[in-house]
């Protein structure tokens, strides 16, 4: 049982909210909305380790980010700074397989670690000209475009809950990063934060 | 609610962070040669100063690296933050004006 392969296609953390997130979005103002199933591989690696560093831009197409809360991207693929040993890696769905076998070969020289995460986490996008000011309700994070901009990344809370927030593009577009567990609570909260606007 | 710097990201709300007592305690070299009384010491004795206080955080919903904190116990002033390995004196910590 445990060799075959999954015989029902995979559930997302937050399927059957399509109807709340279109109620609670405002065409242009602010839209909330799911991407599940992304791919996320987690890399533990010595930032010092340059031969390393370069093996898995080799692999993957993406520089590892040295400045702590900032994302690289390159070839499809993504690279958020989590601590200064250890990186996310976001890919496109159905990509985690391929990520973590050519890393675990390209790495296989170095201490390293290479896990595939991506049950770990789904992703909520906050996109639009008011995306700033909903995350602001539940976040005490400075986000203001001076200091929080496309490219940079976070791991902070939202009403209590942990979440890895990426900022992707000038929009704003928002990834937040949650646990499954914590999503449908995460949902409910932001969808009232978006009543104001 | 404190703004503590955190030594890689910078300054975030306290609520992120977790408190470790007194930095700068050093394991004994031999704890089979010291007395229990040392040994006690070592393990619970630590200073209560009011003023400045050197003492350990853990940035438990950020990048969960433990750091060191210059903090003033009677002001809550925090002079500044250094990683782990860094000594108090040294300038390249995150330092924080004060008011």
């Amino acid at each position: 049982m445990a060799s075959s392969a999954p015989s029902e296609p995979r559930m997302a953390p937050l399927s059957g909210w399509e109807s709340r997130f279109v109620e609670a979005s405002e065409s242009g103002v602010v839209e909330l909305g799911e991407r599940p199933f992304l791919a996320h591989v987690n890399l533990r690696l010595d930032p010092s380790n340059l031969s390393a560093r370069a093996r898995v831009r080799e692999t993957l197409g993406v520089e590892l980010p040295l400045s702590p809360n900032t994302v690289s991207d390159g070839a499809g693929h993504a690279a958020l700074w989590l601590a200064p040993d250890e990186w996310l890696l976001v890919g496109p769905t159905g990509s985690e397989g391929e990520i973590v076998g050519s890393l675990q070969g390209a790495l296989a020289p170095y201490h390293h670690s290479v896990l595939d995460i991506t049950a770990n986490r789904t992703t909520l996008e906050l996109v639009g000209s008011r995306a700033r000011e909903v995350l602001a309700t539940g976040c005490g994070l400075d986000l203001h475009p001076r200091v929080f901009g496309p490219g940079r990344c976070a791991q902070t809370l939202y009403a209590k809950t942990q979440l890895v927030v990426w900022q992707i593009d000038d929009v704003p577009t928002f990834r937040l990063l949650v646990r499954p567990s914590f999503a449908p609570y995460l949902a409910e909260f932001l969808c009232d934060a978006m009543l104001e606007w | 609610m404190l703004l503590i710097s955190c030594p890689w990201c910078g300054e975030r709300d306290e609520v992120e962070f977790h408190y470790g007592g007194e930095s700068h305690i050093a394991y004994p070299d031999d704890p089979e040669a010291i007395t229990d009384d040392a040994w006690g010491e070592f393990l619970f004795v630590r200073n209560n100063p009011s003023g400045e206080f050197r003492e350990r955080w853990l940035h438990t919903h950020g990048c969960r690296r433990w750091f060191n904190l210059l903090r003033d116990t009677s002001t809550h002033e925090i002079v500044r933050s250094y990683r782990m390995g860094e000594s108090a004196d040294q300038s390249s910590g995150a330092e924080r004006e004060s008011d």
